[in-house]
């Protein structure tokens, strides 16, 4: 009797604490049923299965987490200048971030796409846009980093963008925000039919991903919000949703709500490709940066290119049909077989399904419903596949998995809903914390997903966390998608606002990651591949400093002859030919950045000297036991002084 | 049962821990700085007092992929030019031909050394400071600074061997 008191006493005692230790903030918790915690821990010195990339939303930058624990393995510098690897500081990184509207330090990303080959993920790149000025950038995930950044001519907004045909053809950029196209000073209130919107091709040379703006088509001036590539046997075609088919420039939190149905535009770019082919197009003067990293100089390149090839979709017959859709839709998200075209209507009850088959049926025999601008309106109940009724409030995005299930997000309510793929059924939903945007499945926008898990991207985080003041971490949320039922197994904070995400399964990607860069290929212009070339050179008030790094020293590491006034290159070279050895370099006084110099890299800071002085600097990675010892001296002379340039190491 | 209660005592301690129970930490520390206590070499070599760099051991083949290697009689001047354009690049920055620099100089090198053993440091240096004696004490001869590996295929570093009966 006794004994039984004590342990319902010690079990009760212990429930408490199960209590207390849940209460800590939370308002549910629905991992702790499970062994949630066992499905996402990948135990000390192991991998994890997935590589998961997180646009950095307003950050401008790329967020590299291993998935499924959520670990942060790297920030690739995108948009944004980034000090701590010196992308957009650097000598060699600064034409990345140059546009027609000069250097530009920041912008809003968005929506990364990996490369696919035949429909399926194949980790050679991703393709990511900047929102602001407009523009697409391909990330190389040999090295992850930015290889490469074109601009976007005749767009604003380019928040449409940017998206991968199944074979990596095309990335396809479309215009948010509708503008004079050229740009020109008209008053705003003429927005009606004069402003345009484009639909940007770039397409992607498959040997080294080099882009190209092959052509844009011009569409009528609405704003063209998500858009989705066919897949399979819709390929060659592409899905925009559009909202503010009503044109309004002002108070579009209401004017823009008007229609009771906006719509998806129908794009059929092999058409295009034949238009072009048969020289259907005009060329158009414009203005565009585009700009590459060379991997063997080390160093990119922006070159301002004057010339855009345009078709015009109200000319040309059965390049554009306009499907009537709910609402304003947000996500426009094409099923793996090509057939279901899903129209998120963020403010419809229901969520619209287009059949691709019944598309070309009613495009055949010309059901249309009137046209706008020239575009035929297909007729929406002979385009219609299926509704999915009263599923949540406020649908966004939706993906699939490799069991003909859907998944959206509801953003009002708050929640994750699973979905029947053609009966249209609802099977499960489960709350997120809190207002989901996007969410990703390894593969859950191509023809092959890898249906395990399902991270959804809150634009809410509110008391996820501990409090941070009023700026909070933001905040995904990663579900177990294996069973007929969602599992939530774990929260993990993420940088900017992410907005989409690409999962890839690591073995596509892994065994291809650089070590290196060889010496040996080295080309940049100021390499010092060899510690006899290591040389200072005066020319007037420039000087130029040829620096070698290898555990543990700087060579020179004594400078003399500097004068205020000289404008002080210093060009450091790594050494090292051994994986994750790379050495930092900070001088007092920069004015921009440090520099993070990989194996067998050349990387160059400028540096004003301004006071005279001897001026420590040294290596800012710690690179061995040695590294406290990785340093030198610069002395700066005045103006006029007549000291002879000279430097040394360990003379 | 007993030991049933018992154990359920202990999670629930554990749990109170994790749940954010502190452990108080002990601050500060203490060294003793007595000059003369430095580490010895578990195995103190035979003869001790000799720098390792002036050590000569002809029949240590140190650790490695380097098994044996075979010297021609004449130096193959071809093989050496090739090897003197790799250690240039790869080796200068610590190793001034022959001056003691960040390491030792190589010259004069295969008097003290086997071939193999020199293959073997170039090759492989992470093992070599672990588990060669030699490699071991010419690490705190040289401050502490351990070799870095640059990766040279066998080929290069045969090359460098060659450059190096020419010094």
């Amino acid at each position: 009797m006794k004994r039984t008191t004590y342990l319902s006493l010690t079990l009760l005692a212990l429930a408490s604490v199960f209590t207390s230790c849940t209460n800590q903030g939370k308002k549910s918790n629905g991992a702790l049923t499970s062994n949630a915690a066992e499905r996402v821990y990948v135990p000390p010195g192991q991998y994890d299965e997935f590589y998961g990339f997180l646009s950095g939303g307003f950050s401008g930058q790329l967020g590299v987490y291993g998935i499924p624990s959520g670990r942060l393995l790297k920030v690739v510098p995108v948009f944004s200048q980034d000090p701590e690897k010196a992308y957009g500081y650097n000598e060699e990184t600064k034409p990345m971030l140059n546009t027609t509207h000069g250097f530009i330090p920041w912008d809003d990303t968005h929506h990364p796409d990996v490369s696919q080959t035949n429909g399926v993920l194949d980790g050679r790149w991703i393709f990511m846009n900047a929102n602001n000025t407009p523009r697409v950038a391909r990330i190389d995930l040999t090295s992850f980093e930015t290889a490469e950044i074109m601009e976007i001519p005749n767009s604003a907004g380019n928040h449409n963008s940017a998206f991968v045909t199944e074979n990596t053809e095309y990335v396809v950029a479309g215009t948010r925000f509708s503008v004079p196209i050229p740009q020109r000073d008209m008053p705003i209130k003429d927005y009606k039919g004069n402003f345009k919107a484009s639909l940007s091709f770039l397409s992607v040379d498959q040997d080294n991903g080099h882009m190209d703006l092959s052509f844009q088509i011009r569409l009528p001036g609405f704003n063209y919000d998500l858009a989705h590539p066919g897949r399979d046997k819709s390929h060659g075609w592409i899905f925009i949703t559009t909202y503010n088919t009503e044109e309004a420039y002002t108070l579009q939190e209401v004017n823009s709500s008007q229609n009771d149905k906006d719509f998806i535009a129908a794009v059929n770019w092999k058409k295009a490709e034949e238009y072009i082919k048969a020289g259907k197009f005009t060329t158009e003067a414009t203005e565009y940066a585009h700009n590459i990293y060379n991997e063997e100089t080390h160093t990119a390149t922006s070159t301002i290119k004057k010339e855009v090839r345009v078709l015009e979709a109200s000319e040309l017959p059965g390049l554009v049909y306009f499907l009537p859709t709910p609402k304003s839709p947000h996500g426009c998200d094409v099923d793996p077989t090509g057939e279901y075209i899903v129209g998120n209507g963020k403010l419809s009850a229901d969520l619209t399904v287009h059949s691709f088959t019944k598309m070309l049926d009613a495009i055949e025999n010309k059901k249309f419903d009137g046209e706008a601008y020239g575009i035929p309106i297909l007729n929406f109940e002979d385009v219609l596949g299926g509704t999915v009724k009263q599923p949540g409030l406020g649908p966004l995005h939706t993906e699939f998995d490799d069991k003909g299930n859907a998944y959206t997000t509801f953003f009002i309510s708050s929640e994750v809903v699973k979905w029947k793929v053609g009966t249209w059924e609802i099977i499960d939903r489960k709350p997120t914390y809190y207002s989901p945007g996007h969410l990703s499945i390894p593969g859950g926008n191509s023809q092959k997903p890898w249906g395990k898990y399902l991270l959804a991207m809150n634009k809410i985080t509110k008391d996820r966390y501990l409090p941070t003041g009023p700026e909070l971490t933001q905040s995904a949320q990663l579900y177990d998608i294996t069973g007929d039922k969602m599992v939530l197994l774990s929260d993990f904070p993420t940088i900017g606002e992410p907005h989409y995400a690409s999962m890839v399964p690591a073995e596509l990607i892994q065994p291809k990651s650089r070590k290196i860069y060889n010496l040996e290929e080295n080309e940049h212009a100021h390499a010092t591949t060899k510690d006899s070339d290591v040389r200072i050179e005066r020319n007037g008030k420039e000087v130029h400093v040829y620096m070698t790094m290898i555990r543990s020293h700087l060579n020179p590491d004594n400078i003399e002859g500097i004068k205020v006034g000289d404008k002080v290159y210093f060009h450091l070279t790594n050494l090292e030919q051994d994986f994750d050895v790379p050495h930092g370099f900070a001088v007092m006084g920069a004015e921009n950045a440090e520099l993070l110099v990989m194996p067998g890299q050349t990387e160059t800071l400028v540096w004003y000297p301004k006071k005279v002085g001897v001026w420590p600097f040294y290596c800012s990675d710690f690179c061995s036991a040695l590294h406290q010892e990785m340093s030198g001296y610069i002395r700066v002379s005045p103006e006029d002084s007549n000291i002879e340039l000279s430097w040394g190491l360990g003379d | 049962m007993k030991t049933g209660i018992k154990s359920v005592a202990i999670l629930f301690s554990l749990l109170l821990m994790a749940c954010g129970g502190k452990e108080k930490k002990k601050e500060g520390f203490s060294v003793e700085r007595a000059k003369t206590t430095t580490e010895k070499p578990a195995e103190a070599p035979a003869d001790a007092g000799t720098p390792a760099s002036e050590r000569v051991d002809l029949t240590n083949k140190g650790v490695g992929p380097i098994q044996s290697v075979t010297l021609s009689p004449e130096i193959d001047q071809a093989l050496a030019a090739k090897g003197k354009e790799t250690y240039d690049q790869m080796c200068m920055a610590c190793h001034k031909p022959d001056k003691k620099f960040i390491g030792p100089a190589p010259k004069g090198i295969l008097e003290r050394r086997t071939p193999e053993w020199v293959m073997n440091m170039i090759l492989n240096p992470e093992v070599m400071i672990k588990e060669d004696p030699l490699a071991k004490d010419l690490l705190m001869e040289f401050n502490g600074a351990p070799m870095a590996n640059q990766h040279l295929t066998e080929e290069q570093a045969r090359a460098v061997l060659e450059y190096f009966r020419t010094l």
